[in-house]
């Protein structure tokens, strides 16, 4: 049943992407329906009407749009009920299908951490699928087909959900791959640009190496059993050495999916070009199915984790995080910025994910499912917010046709509903208490700090110094994303599209972004829900849950024992709430002090303008001042200066360029490299036919010389 | 073994240890020349009232002596005679920009868990105050090479070097409750001889080069750039 | 019994973080040789404030307006965490002290974004410079805040005090270190000087001030009253965490008032401390507060490390 659901999604989605097809075909939908209502002449008077009624010219496109969407959000409802399903009936379901080769068919699993990333899925595709129909009319027919998008759209979800059901490495290779390639081509969608087909060649080339890495780490566990079905894998005996190697290249393989530092630079380029709803997908869902990647090879097939590999994983994780927000917060294009906020917040999974490996070689499992619990669960609170802000950030290009912050501004009159929603994303992205972002960040410190449990001197100063690094990180994020909020919706606009700027009319483009606010705050006040459903993924995957989990009933989240730390969100919020009312209430009983609107103060100079305001760069300059060597930075002020002595200013030009560290350190070395490979092959080329002739032929006598 | 289980001249000793370390990552991140040097009298200060306190708990009078030593050498005599050179030479003005004092400083705290982690097979038999003694004294050595690697100023590699020697006179106290007198003067006597033979090669440096910038020295180098 | 008692102690902390502010004044200019106002002229200021039209700029959004309220209260359900005259609140148990970090983070966004929203340069200013100072105290809070939850193994703040109330005098080199650290991330937090001068307008220097420059009437009394709470809030930290002795462990009456007045007393002793600190240094540059800042970090650090290299090794 639970796997029908689960099938249920991947074909629903399948069946989205081909009817997006049909957008060119409506003559010969007409021509089918007209014949099959000929043929079957009865009582469907009434459905004849309605379908002529969608295939006439005008109304097909809308027509057809609403009902991809709706397969999509099927789908999504349909991941959403598997996953949900298989975790709380905690029974692992397989089953096999005879696709692809006779010999080898396709093993399908559906366990509770599959059923986990299901539901992450589920939910994302869900509030896409009712925001798309709104923000796909926007695009002109004949420049960008809608065809394209629906189709690779319906592929894209359909990979990431087989993934996730793939119990063998080819299938997982297969549907990774047809992830990887369906997302190409969404990237690649608005080509007419050049630096959009950059972008898309960047992450098709390094999702193509990151692939590689993955099938050479299966290769590793498959060199030492019998066979590629996981079951076979999982049995495979590995040298520690041989592990590590497996576990680097997954590292390397899964990472570069995930976006750590340093080979997360396709993100920033490929989600701002990207149409919104899919930059919400990939950043807020596909980045969770690398993760899915990294967890079900570490903790399934390899099976023992070594500390090593937690203090690896914290390590890259840690720099992930700083280096992804200290990044984002130099952006001036909001999807840009976000794409690096995601670099940040995967990193702060990557650090709780490796606590959870050092506490289970250390022999504390019960810390390690903590530790694993604390990343799932904000795996599933930045799909929620990061989804969220991608939508807000589609919702406000697509009425302002604008992604500079530096050039927004006082949006916050204009579109009510959109900044509201926004401001619950960016509140929870920024880990404030009563939000979602906040419990999960709270876990991570409650595993950071039980290092007392530790016996190795190392790691248990190593940690503390990481915690203190995950603070840093909440508190940039908050500093970052007080800037969006506080450029794109508050003050005075600063362009005149802003200015004309407007609320969304489309309730469908509120709707998906408002489920996903919702579920942010429900899931900040009552995180119970989604840590009880996180506790049979880590009873099946570790064969351990949390302790004491509902010692205290469900009001209380108390991870490791009532007395040593425990926070109750509903009491927090019902405190709040009446401390906001009395003082609320106590101030504005008097009516004679009603609110007076007056001009602000200008300091006399008469009239604030908008360039008055501080700009993104302004915000920002204390930080890039003060962790100065993180970046590139080039800065120029350029005066004109004229009058007698030269001193009048006449004009100012300022002129900032920020640039991340990977491509001058890792990426252009790398590129020569490889240019350098390529000459030197280019040699043998000679163009010579003789010479090729000669090729071959000692191709032919060391072969024979090989075989006697 | 945790601090509540130790008696009260124990706990002493470990708060004395944290705060030399402390001095030692004062002078580390530390500019001005004088100030370097207070810091330094600060931390013989600690090293004295360590000595008096272990003189005074075991019931070891020679470690009083040791403790005036340690007050007269390093708290009074060696400070003023670094900081008459500083302000004979003007340098008291000067600001040491310290390259990248981030990441120095991250590599001392490295440095002293690096000690500590060093440590732990070695003294495994005896007791963890040992252990904890002689890592903050070994960190307390390596912060002080670090100093001298770090700067720049001649004056500031002899307070690194004597800080070294305070390092290692700490871990002589609390590890072995106090050398042999004899050791101990010694010791003293060389410092005493060190401080002296620094102001004369300050003397010399100055006069040949008119500054302590020890990377000026780079240009005695021989091979012609 | 328990929840009276917290709600009473909330109370308290609403009511006397006036007085307290208003003691600093006083002790400040006596130091200064400038003639006092009275203890109470906090108390006056606050009245006379609530009972004025409050005057609120055209352009501003519904955010404006809201934002004190929520800035007070995220600054009160701070105040329900920290035990102040008794330990063992059940209000400790529902937030810890990483929440109550929270909940300073909570009010600090919705006051920068306050500082935008007129879109001023005076406010981005403001926001900009408070989110800096902010973000690099945060971590060295922490540090200071996971030395003392380390020893005591527990983030619930009425248990961790109990812990060292339980244990007696002992001495620990580590809250040696996160005893100042906790004192520089409190002038810091609080935007005392040298960090940042709470009595200056001067455009140049002023970091809070510049961002609720546009605050009048009973917004600006809210947000008066929740800074001078934060400071009474970090002093009762300061001082109930590391001399915790005094404070009432039974709810009887002779017990808490007792409290009471160790409280009182060891606040008074703070501020006097802080107001001779106050006269004797200067203010920073704005782009020296990093360094001092990451003073503080460090001081967290080897806090840190002298718990686990010196306290706890096994």
């Amino acid at each position: 049943m639970i796997l029908l659901l689960a099938y249920g999604a991947v074909l629903f989605s399948f069946a989205s992407g081909l009817l997006a097809l049909m957008m060119n075909q409506r003559q010969v939908l007409l021509g089918l329906s007209r014949y099959w209502f000929k043929k079957f002449p009865g009582s469907h008077q009434q459905n004849q009407s309605v379908l002529e009624d969608n295939l006439q010219e005008a109304r097909y496109p809308d027509a057809l749009r609403q009902v991809v969407f709706v397969l999509l959000g099927l789908s999504g409802m349909f991941a959403v009920l598997a996953g949900l399903g298989v975790m709380v009936g905690k029974e692992a379901v397989t089953d096999q299908i005879s696709l692809g080769l006779p010999w080898l068919p396709w093993h399908v699993r559906f366990d509770s951490l599959s059923g986990f990333f299901y539901l992450i899925i589920g939910i994302g595709v869900a509030a896409v699928s009712l925001y798309g129909p709104g923000y796909v009319r926007a695009y002109d027919e004949s420049q960008h087909p809608f065809a394209a998008l629906g189709l690779f759209t319906g592929l894209f979800v359909a990979g990431m959900l087989l993934v996730l059901l793939a119990d063998d490495a080819f299938f997982f290779m297969i549907a990774w791959e047809l992830m990887s390639v369906a997302s190409y081509f969404l990237v690649a969608f608005q080509h007419e640009n050049p630096a959009n087909r950059r972008a898309a060649f960047l992450y098709l080339l390094m999702a193509e190496v990151g692939a590689l890495a993955i099938i050479l780490a299966f290769g590793v566990l498959a060199s030492f059993s019998d066979g590629f079905t996981f079951d076979a894998l999982r049995e495979a005996k590995l040298s520690s050495t041989w592990a590590s190697i497996a576990f680097v290249l997954a590292l390397l393989g899964f990472g570069m999916k995930a976006g750590v530092v340093p080979v997360h630079v396709w993100l920033p380029e490929a989600h701002p070009v990207a149409p919104s709803h899919i930059s919400a997908l990939m950043s807020g869902v596909m980045l969770k199915v690398a993760l899915y990647g990294l967890i079900r090879f570490c903790y399934d097939l390899i099976g023992d984790v070594h500390w090593q590999w937690g203090v690896a994983l914290l390590i890259v994780g840690t720099v992930s995080a700083l280096g992804g927000i200290l990044y984002a917060m130099m952006q001036a294009n909001l999807k840009r910025l976000l794409a690096y906020s995601s670099v940040e917040n995967i990193g702060i999974i990557f650090m709780v994910l490796g606590l959870s490996m050092i506490f289970m070689d250390n022999g504390q499992p019960q810390l390690a499912a903590l530790g694993f619990l604390a990343a799932l669960f904000h795996a599933f609170n930045h799909a929620l917010f990061k989804n969220l802000l991608f939508l807000g950030a589609g919702i406000i290009q697509h009425q302002t046709h604008e992604l500079n912050i530096d050039l927004m501004g006082g949006l916050i009159r204009r579109m009510p509903h959109t900044s509201k929603l926004f401001l619950i994303g960016c509140m929870s992205i920024s880990s404030l208490p009563l939000f979602n972002g906040f419990v999960s960040e709270w876990l991570a410190f409650q595993t950071a700090l039980q290092v007392d449990a530790l016996d190795n001197g190392v790691l248990r100063s190593l940690i503390p110094v990481a915690a203190a690094a995950l603070a840093l990180t909440a508190a940039l994020a908050a500093a970052c994303f007080v800037k969006v909020f506080g450029m794109v919706f508050l003050g005075q606009s600063r362009s005149r599209h802003c200015d004309k700027a407007h609320e969304v009319q489309d309730k469908g483009m509120l709707a998906g972004p408002s489920l996903l606010a919702g579920l942010c705050f429900l899931i900040g006040i009552f995180p119970g829900m989604v840590i009880s459903l996180l506790n049979s993924v880590a009873g099946q995957l570790l064969g351990q849950t949390l302790p004491n989990d509902s010692a205290l009933g469900w009001l209380w989240l108390a991870p490791v024992s009532a007395k040593q730390a425990s926070y109750s969100p509903p009491l927090v919020l019902i405190a709040a709430l009446i401390a906001g009312c009395i003082s609320f209430w106590y101030l504005r009983r008097n009516p004679a002090t009603v609110m007076r609107r007056a001009e602000p103060w200008d300091c006399g100079f008469g009239g604030l303008t908008p360039r008055m305001q501080y700009s993104c760069h302004a915000f920002t300059m204390p930080f890039r001042r003060i962790f100065a060597n993180a970046w590139i930075v080039d800065e120029r002020i350029d005066k004109d200066l004229q009058g007698a002595m030269n001193q009048d200013v006449a004009a100012i030009r300022y002129q900032l360029q920020v640039q991340d560290h990977s491509w001058p350190r890792l990426y252009e070395p790398i590129a020569r490299g490889v240019d350098c490979l390529a000459r030197q092959v280019g040699r043998i080329q000679t163009g010579n036919i003789r010479v090729y002739l000669g090729y071959s032929f000692a191709t032919l006598l060391i072969l024979l010389w090989v075989v006697s | 073994m945790n601090i509540e289980q130790q008696d009260f001249y124990t706990q002493a000793i470990l708060s004395l240890a944290a705060l030399v370390g402390l001095t030692s990552f004062l002078m580390l991140g530390q500019g001005r020349l004088l100030r370097l040097i207070f810091i330094f009298a600060m931390q013989g200060f600690l090293l004295t009232l360590t000595a008096a306190l272990a003189a005074y708990s075991l019931d070891n009078p020679h470690l009083y002596i040791s403790a005036a030593l340690t007050l007269v050498l390093k708290v009074i005599f060696i400070p003023w005679m670094l900081r008459r050179e500083v302000i004979q030479m003007n340098t008291h003005r000067d600001i040491e920009a310290l390259h990248n004092k981030t990441t120095v400083m991250l590599g001392g705290a490295s440095l002293m868990v690096f000690s500590y982690y060093v440590l732990n097979p070695v003294v495994q038999t005896t007791s963890p105050v040992m252990l904890n003694a002689l890592a903050v004294s070994l960190s307390v050595v390596l912060l002080g090479m670090l100093l001298m690697i770090s700067h720049r100023q001649a004056v500031a590699h002899v307070v690194g070097f004597m800080a070294i020697e305070n390092g290692l006179f700490f871990a002589a106290i609390v590890a072995t409750n106090g050398m042999p007198m004899v050791v101990e003067l010694g010791v003293a006597f060389d410092v005493l001889v060190a401080a002296v033979l620094f102001g004369i090669f300050f003397f010399h440096i100055r006069t040949s080069i008119d500054s302590l910038d020890v990377d000026r020295l780079n240009r005695l180098h021989e091979v012609d750039k | 019994m328990n929840w009276l008692i917290a709600i009473l102690q909330t109370l308290l902390f609403i009511v006397l973080a006036p007085l307290l502010a208003g003691w600093l004044k006083c002790c400040k200019c006596r130091l200064q040789n400038r003639k006092p106002p009275s203890l109470l002229q906090p108390y006056r200021d606050l009245i006379k404030l609530t009972s004025k039209q409050p005057v609120v700029a055209g352009q501003a959004s519904w955010l404006f307006p809201i934002a004190p309220y929520l800035v007070f209260s995220a600054t009160v359900l701070a105040a329900t965490v920290v035990p102040l005259i008794a330990v063992d609140l059940p209000t400790s148990a529902s937030a810890d002290v990483i929440v109550m970090v929270g909940f300073f983070a909570f009010a600090r966004f919705f006051l920068a974004l306050a500082g935008l929203d007129i879109g001023t340069a005076f406010g981005g200013m403001g926001s900009s410079r408070e989110m800096t100072i902010s973000s690099l105290a945060e971590p060295a809070m922490l540090m200071a805040i996971f030395t003392l939850t380390m020893t005591a193994s527990t983030t619930n703040l009425s248990v961790a005090i109990n812990h060292v109330l339980n244990d007696g005098l002992i001495l620990r080199p580590s809250f040696v270190f996160a005893l100042f650290a906790l004192i520089l991330v409190a002038i810091a937090e609080t935007g005392r000087i040298p960090v940042d001068n709470p009595s200056t307008h001067l455009e140049l220097t002023m970091i809070h001030e510049a961002m609720i420059l546009e605050y009048s009437g009973r917004h600006l009394a809210l947000i008066e009253w929740a800074s001078q709470l934060k400071l009474m809030l970090y002093g009762v930290l300061i001082a109930n965490i590391f001399f915790p002795w005094g404070i009432a462990e039974s709810f009887t009456a002779q017990a808490l008032g007792y409290g009471l007045l160790a409280i009182m007393g060891k606040l008074a002793v703070l501020a006097i401390f802080l107001a001779i600190a106050e006269t004797l240094v200067a203010k920073m540059r704005l782009f020296r507060v990093q360094e001092y800042l990451s003073f503080a970090y460090l001081l967290g650090l080897l806090g840190m490390l002298s718990h686990i290299i010196l306290e706890a090794s096994r």
